[in-house]
């Protein structure tokens, strides 16, 4: 029973970071539709950043603020480089974007080598009945839960939230009411890269990342983020939990190697039910 | 009257065949202009050139004094100029009164900070916003349909839904393109009595539109197009009476 506890809050923790980066997908798939490949690269730069900034001596908060804000400053340059050019369709900027996450891994190794590094969250843990959970599981559940309904609220209830949205429903139409689409895109690339840098800092001292690290964290947040047809961020968090829950137990009870698999299957069932559910008829209906 | 608008010589050419040549018009302020003209005579061309989603080859585009011609769509919207498209061109997944709210755009001063973090002054601004749309969404009779799905109103809805859209931007310069083409004749009444009204209150609209006795029943003058050239202008009376019109509506030899 204790065993279970600890694995379901980790799980729960784990999938919290997946969530904040899957929210980072959505909201640059619902401005630009693209598909950001390049979105768990911004998670390792950050956490690779914090610990860098931590060992330089940086307070605690300071130095991952820092990191969360480099990695905005890093999703704005990919960004520009996907989007910049006026008229490049959103399947060219998902080559663009996958191909500046392959860029990006020379970089980090030639910076922090190709070894996992960890940095220390918070320390402690706690006790609940009689399982020990760290007490960074539950930082990173808090401000999931906080970013979570700042998101929501933003992108339901205010009103320059809807004019983020309706670059993504109509750029014709968004450009002719006043809206720069093109700056649109770039701001919620930089919002991308910070959600994607805070699962990074979050994340980080749960477990350790390295440069390619990014590919199991673009894979969960990817499947995450397709549950809510990448437009819809409570479907994507609720996608996350699952998944970081079901991949928690799994490498608890079986073997941490299927932790990938598990991910990969849970995407593809969403796949194929969604497919199911959504025919061709309909799409067309919905035009 | 002062001029707002100002097309001078203006050409624009797809693949080498020009889709408008040498077209020149003035706008007044507070006028009504209609540009009338058979199929593929250029209006949309034309209409394109001055919203800022084509660009020109040629000429120039003067508006309130300033250049037009190679400012981005968006920047001509922060001037004062609102547009409703011929296809319905809504933001789907929005309800009417967000899509209406959305239209207020470039007018208004939004930081993004302040948009997440709710801050008073961005509150205040957003009341204002919801209040004017839902004056605009009734001015043009939708008031109950406010929170209904944007793709759920039937296509005359949809069409009186960019009106409102267009109207919530305060705009100084109104651009229809076809704005009656698929409606029904009560619809089509509607859409006339409101763009009358409008023009009541001294707001200068181009009205581009294939349908000639709705175009000649509202505007104050009309400008023709034909295979890409300016054929014509004058009053709705005048224009009736012009022979090229009539050659190039009805053929040469009925002129």
């Amino acid at each position: 029973m204790s065993d279970f506890l600890q694995y379901l809050v980790a799980g729960l923790a784990v999938g919290c970071g997946f969530a904040l980066l899957a929210s980072g997908l959505v909201a640059v798939h619902r401005v630009t539709h693209v598909v950001n490949f390049a979105q768990g690269m911004f998670a390792v730069v950050a956490g690779l950043t914090a610990g860098s900034l931590l060992s330089a001596g940086l307070p605690h908060g300071a130095a991952e603020l820092l990191a969360v804000l480099v990695a905005g400053a890093v999703g704005l340059l990919v960004g520009l480089i996907a989007t910049g050019k006026p008229g490049t369709s959103a399947q060219s900027a998902l080559i663009v974007t996958l191909g500046v996450g392959f860029v990006a891994y020379a970089v980090e190794i030639m910076i922090w080598g190709d070894n996992p590094r960890s940095h220390p969250g918070l320390r402690g843990s706690v006790q609940i009945a009689d399982a020990y959970v760290q007490k960074q599981s539950f930082l990173v559940i808090g401000v999931t839960a906080v970013v979570f309904t700042l998101l929501g609220l933003f992108f339901t209830r205010t009103y320059l939230g809807k004019a983020f949205t309706a670059c993504a429903s109509n750029p014709y139409a968004a450009r002719a009411v006043g809206i720069d689409v093109t700056r649109m895109g770039l701001i919620a690339f930089a919002l991308g890269g910070m959600l994607g840098g805070a699962a990074g800092v979050l994340l980080t001292p749960l477990l350790p990342i390295s440069y390619n690290s990014d590919v199991l964290l673009i894979t969960s947040g990817f499947a995450a983020a397709i549950l809510g047809g990448l437009t819809r961020p409570g479907l994507a968090l609720v996608g996350a939990l699952i998944l970081g829950v079901a991949e928690s137990m799994v490498a608890g009870y079986l073997d941490a190697s299927y932790q990938t698999v598990v991910a990969l299957l849970l995407m593809l069932a969403i796949m194929i039910w969604q497919a199911s559910q959504r025919t061709s008829l309909t799409e067309e209906a919905a035009r | 009257m002062t001029s707002l608008l100002e097309v001078h010589d203006v050409g624009k050419a797809f693949g080498g065949v020009y889709a408008v040549r040498e077209v020149g018009l003035t706008v007044a302020e507070g006028e009504l202009r209609g540009v009338i003209g058979p199929n593929g005579a250029g209006k949309s061309t034309l209409f394109n050139l001055i919203s800022g989603h084509l660009l020109p080859d040629h000429g120039t585009l003067t508006y309130a004094g300033r250049r037009l011609e190679r400012l981005t769509p968006h920047a001509r919207a922060k001037l004062g100029i609102a547009i409703v498209f011929q296809g319905a061109r809504l933001f789907l997944g929005m309800t009417a009164l967000e899509n209406v709210m959305v239209g207020a755009h470039a007018r208004t001063r939004h930081g993004f900070l302040s948009a997440a973090l709710r801050l008073p002054a961005h509150r205040r601004e957003e009341r204002a916003i919801r209040a004017d749309a839902l004056e605009a969404l009734d001015r043009v009779g939708l008031k109950d349909w406010a929170d209904r799905a944007a793709e759920e109103l039937p296509l005359g809805q949809q069409r009186s839904l960019q009106v409102a859209r267009a109207l919530c931007a305060r705009p100084r310069l109104l651009l229809l393109d076809e704005p009656a083409s698929g409606l029904r004749a009560a619809e089509r009444e509607a859409l006339a009595q409101l763009i009358e009204s409008l023009r009541g209150e001294g707001l200068t609209t181009l009205l581009v539109e294939h349908d000639v006795a709705f175009v000649a029943r509202l505007a104050d003058r009309i400008s023709v197009l034909d295979l890409g050239a300016h054929i014509a202008e004058g009053t709705p009376a005048e224009i009736r009476q012009d022979e090229r019109v009539i050659a190039a509506y009805l053929g040469k030899e009925a002129a």
